[in-house]
């Protein structure tokens, strides 16, 4: 895979099935615990921008807490397809116990598709 | 008068007694029954046995109706042989009683595959009522369960028995699920599911013996590997009882033989129900021994009649959060048989149907059965469907494409289970005034056994009753598919305590921001605070205890009882403002002050240096109480309000409701504090309080209706913590007192609250006492926070600009 593997935190700083906002120079990204799995996606909701780190996890999706719009944690996509929007997803893995991401090898599935 | 004896007391035995009734009711009739229970509806026990239903609710007919038409029961009495030539039939007993007609309705029973073991304790079937009161009187959490047979009957006691708690493998012969019902891929499909629910499934396993030495321990299989079961269940099908036929010398194939007028071989010997082979063909689906009830009925009571053929077979599996739907033809290798297929693994919906010569002959649905009637309805009137091609997977919602209500004939069969027609349905709609489904379900039985006419009778109500009500849903919602009241059964009996626990078992193991915020509400209602608490499955509000603005900052407000401050608390409000740059102080309209525009992570450092309690401003909680001076200063007081609002507020706060919820005291009756638009208010007056609940000055405007006129302060307390500890344990969540006392009555409030027994009203406030005991000031967790993370900003241990390669 393209791109550098970033140190972010401990994993047990995540907890459960929430999620929590990083600061990666002009990138927020949200990283969540699916327990034990660990996805990333860009933080702000495309909708009006709502902090989707602070969201209720449904399944593999994540809801955002200003509008409820729903988006797929591991693919980006908005679970209702009438949603134009998806968001940026981040590789990301445990090692050591330290969550890293790989912030370069970010992408989008819509942008893959129209490609 | 002529003695017609029935010798079974089953759905299909006792459906023809009904018609005969109807036809020409001067038979002297006795039915005799196995079993000691009256007739009951065989097809809900699944329900039972799920604890969706009370063993009294599928009662069909209670003691009473044998009575009023002088039908003498025989119950729990076994026939033991037929005397054709004297024609009597002979119990058990030695009792002869004689016939002039014999109806046989003997029903089946579950067939016990020749497995060594199976003679061992703990192995049941699940077949009468009696079966599952074993069932559910051996069910516990954690009980090791094996279920053999994975067809309908088989899946309906291993869901029963997991909603129980129990835990449960599915073990069946076949390679796919419900073979009969279902092709290999809807068989799939099905088996994802029920392992989403955490039912096991094994197949194709075939069980070699039951091990165990007295009490089964186990089952082992062909293949040599084993399993664990403390109780095991064997439904791997029926078997028509015909020995009493046999036995007289009738013609018995599998079943009892019986023509298109359900005749045996002797003329005076009638059969039906699961007992008969009709055209070589057995049953084991209710639709058609309904039909024959009726055929046999018109035959037995010389009434010209239709002679009976077999419909086609349509089965609905009946298990929460299981859709499955099956009907017709499923065949597909069948000459001419075009298929019409639609999947999506991700939804787990599957539906497949069959056409011939563009006309619907068969489907199969499995996780979306939403269009099961217009499918239903294009089965049964075959429907030439070649200019709905395009559509036929996804079909126009709402729109009558097959026979419209109304040029549906009174004779028309709606409810096929128990032989409701149009005709009756419209009967009861105009003489007994039925304007919702449910009265319609008590009135005629119509959608009350497997519930697939349920639309088609919504349908004939909103076209016929001048009234029609559509009944609200009220089930949480379909991540968890059950009323509010069932969930608080649930939880309450399975002692589940926390949120994964509930949507495991009972749910989609998933959950989403409708229900995990209200189950999150309900548990910790329930156990007064002794909860597993979930923080995930909270809102972000309760998970920081303060309100998300639109950029994602919060809003604090503290706690400022009867809106009465001091210098003191207003000083530092200020400086805190200063300190921490906040945007916005705003006077709410609740009498208090708020800072807008806080970021999360200055919260604690915020809370420390206001040094007061949480207002609970963004909660599904105790809000405030508004007062007024009252008589302290007011010259028209007649009570002191702002101490009364104090204490009440001291009372009640840091607890949950299921919805805001707000008071206002007032010291007199003009209402400065607006106590009558409030969820609580109390009233002053000279010498008394009353106190009123149910108000709302917000989207919709309500006056608050009286609960009780008090004269201590003390008394128009309580009456307020009895109403506030009532709307908690039965109001649904997100419902707002104004809704609820609206939903109740507040006839039925005042009797089960203020007017109540003293050891419910005790009850009530021990329960608060209790959950107040266990409840603190949230913002307490500023300094001992729930997570190192509640409020801190993670910072990433490299930065971007300058990473180290790992």
């Amino acid at each position: 895979m393209k791109g550098r593997w970033i140190k972010i935190t401990e994993a047990e700083n995540i907890p459960l099935r929430e999620g929590r906002p990083v600061k990666l120079g002009e990138v927020e990204i949200a990283i969540f615990n699916l327990n034990g799995r660990f996805l990333t996606i860009e933080n702000a909701c495309p909708h009006k921008g709502g902090p989707l780190c602070d969201g209720i996890v449904t399944g593999s999706a994540v809801v955002c807490p200003l509008h409820g719009r729903h988006f797929d944690l591991e693919t980006g996509m908005p679970v209702r397809a009438s949603e134009p929007a998806c968001l940026t997803v981040f590789p990301t893995r445990v090692e050591n116990g330290i969550v890293m991401v790989n912030i370069e090898a970010g992408h989008r599935a819509m942008d893959s598709a129209a490609a | 008068m002529k003695k017609l004896v029935v010798v079974g007391n089953g759905m299909a035995g006792v459906a023809c007694v009904e018609h005969i009734l109807k036809h020409k009711p001067d038979f002297d009739i006795t039915i005799f029954g196995d079993e000691t229970h009256v007739n009951y509806n065989r097809i809900m026990l699944s329900l039972v046995l799920a604890g969706e239903k009370s063993a009294d609710e599928i009662v069909l007919n209670d003691i009473d109706w044998y009575r009023s038409h002088s039908i003498r029961a025989r119950l729990g009495v076994k026939v033991a042989r037929i005397d054709r030539a004297a024609r009597l039939v002979i119990d058990e007993e030695g009792e002869a009683a004689p016939y002039d007609r014999l109806i046989l309705a003997t029903g089946s029973s579950a067939f016990i595959p020749p497995i060594p073991g199976v003679d061992k304790k703990n192995v049941h079937v699940f077949r009468t009522l009696d079966d599952t009161r074993h069932l559910t009187a051996k069910a516990r959490k954690g009980l090791k369960v094996a279920v053999i047979g994975g067809g309908l009957l088989g899946l309906e006691a291993a869901r029963g028995l997991q909603v129980r708690g129990c835990d449960v493998t599915v073990v069946h012969l076949g390679s796919s699920l419900m073979d009969k019902q279902l092709d290999a891929t809807g068989g799939e499909y099905l088996k994802r599911r029920l392992e989403d629910l955490g039912i096991r499934v094994m197949l194709p396993k075939q069980t070699a013996a039951l091990t165990g030495n007295g009490k089964v321990e186990g089952l082992r299989f062909a293949s040599g590997d084993q399993i664990d079961a403390e109780l095991v269940v064997i439904a791997t099908g029926i078997r028509p009882n015909a020995e009493l036929a046999r036995d007289a010398g009738l013609h018995v194939n599998r079943g009892i033989v019986v023509n298109d007028f359900l005749e045996t071989s002797d003329p005076a010997i009638f059969a039906v129900g699961e007992c008969t082979e009709h055209r070589g063909q057995t049953f084991g689906l209710v639709a058609p021994l309904f039909d024959q009830a009726r055929v046999l009925a018109a035959k037995i009571t010389e009434q010209p009649g239709p002679a009976f053929a077999a419909p086609a077979p349509a089965a609905k599996l009946k298990i929460m959060g299981v859709d499955i739907y099956s009907a017709g033809v499923i065949d597909e290798s069948e000459p001419e048989t075009e298929v019409v297929r639609y999947e999506d693994p991700g939804l787990g919906a599957y539906k497949k149907l069959l056409l011939r010569n563009n006309r619907l002959i068969g489907m199969i649905l499995v996780g979306d059965i939403e269009d099961e009637h217009i499918y239903m309805d294009w089965m049964r009137s075959a429907a030439d469907l070649s200019g709905m091609r395009r559509q036929l997977l996804f079909p126009p919602r709402g729109v009558d494409t097959g026979l419209s209500i109304a040029e549906m004939p009174d004779s028309e069969t709606i409810c096929g289970c128990n032989g409701v027609r149009k005709g009756d349905i419209i009967q009861a709609i105009h003489r007994h005034g039925v304007t919702t489904l449910h009265q319609l379900k008590e009135r005629t039985r119509a959608s009350t056994s497997c519930g697939t006419c349920a639309g088609t009778c919504e349908k004939l109500l909103r076209a016929v009753a001048p009234d029609f009500q559509e009944e609200t849903a009220t089930t949480l919602c379909s991540c968890v598919p059950f009323s509010y009241e069932r969930l608080r059964e649930i939880v309450r009996g399975q002692k589940l305590k926390s949120v994964e626990e509930v949507l495991a078992v009972y749910g989609n193991r998933k959950g989403c921001e409708v229900c995990k915020p209200a189950l999150s509400y309900m548990l910790d209602m329930l156990w007064c605070g002794e909860h597993d608490e979930d923080r995930s499955a909270r809102f972000i509000n309760d998970r920081v205890h303060a309100n998300i603005q639109k950029d994602g900052t919060f809003s604090v407000v503290p706690r400022m009882r009867g809106g009465v401050t001091t210098p003191d608390e207003l000083r530092r409000i200020a400086d805190v403002a200063e300190k921490y740059n906040v945007p916005m102080v705003k006077v709410t309209g609740s009498q208090r002050l708020d800072l807008l525009g806080v970021k999360k992570s200055d919260l604690p450092a915020v809370w420390r240096d206001l040094g007061m309690a949480s207002g609970q401003a963004y909660t599904k909680g105790v809000r405030m109480v508004k007062t007024c001076v009252g008589s302290e200063f007011c010259r028209f007081g007649t009570q002191d309000s702002t101490s009364a609002g104090i204490e009440l507020e001291r009372r009640l706060e840091n607890l949950f409701t299921p919805h805001k919820f707000k008071m206002g005291v007032v010291g007199c009756p003009r209402n400065c504090a607006e106590a009558t638009v409030k969820d609580l208010g109390l009233i002053g007056q000279d010498g008394s309080w009353q106190v009123v609940v149910g108000g709302a000055a917000g989207k919709s405007v309500r006056k608050a209706d009286l609960l009780i006129t008090v004269e201590t302060t003390e008394q128009a307390l309580e009456a307020g913590e009895l109403f506030f500890q009532y709307y908690r344990e039965n109001g649904n969540y997100l419902e707002r007192s104004y809704d609820f006392v609206e939903r109740l009555g507040i006839e039925k409030i005042r009797k089960e609250t203020v007017y109540a027994p003293d050891e419910v009203k005790r009850g009530l406030l021990e329960r608060l006492a209790r959950s107040k005991a266990l409840s603190h000031d949230a913002w307490l967790e500023g300094a001992q926070p729930f997570t190192p993370t509640q409020f801190v900003q993670i910072q990433p241990m490299q930065t971007i600009e300058e990473p180290q390669l790992v």
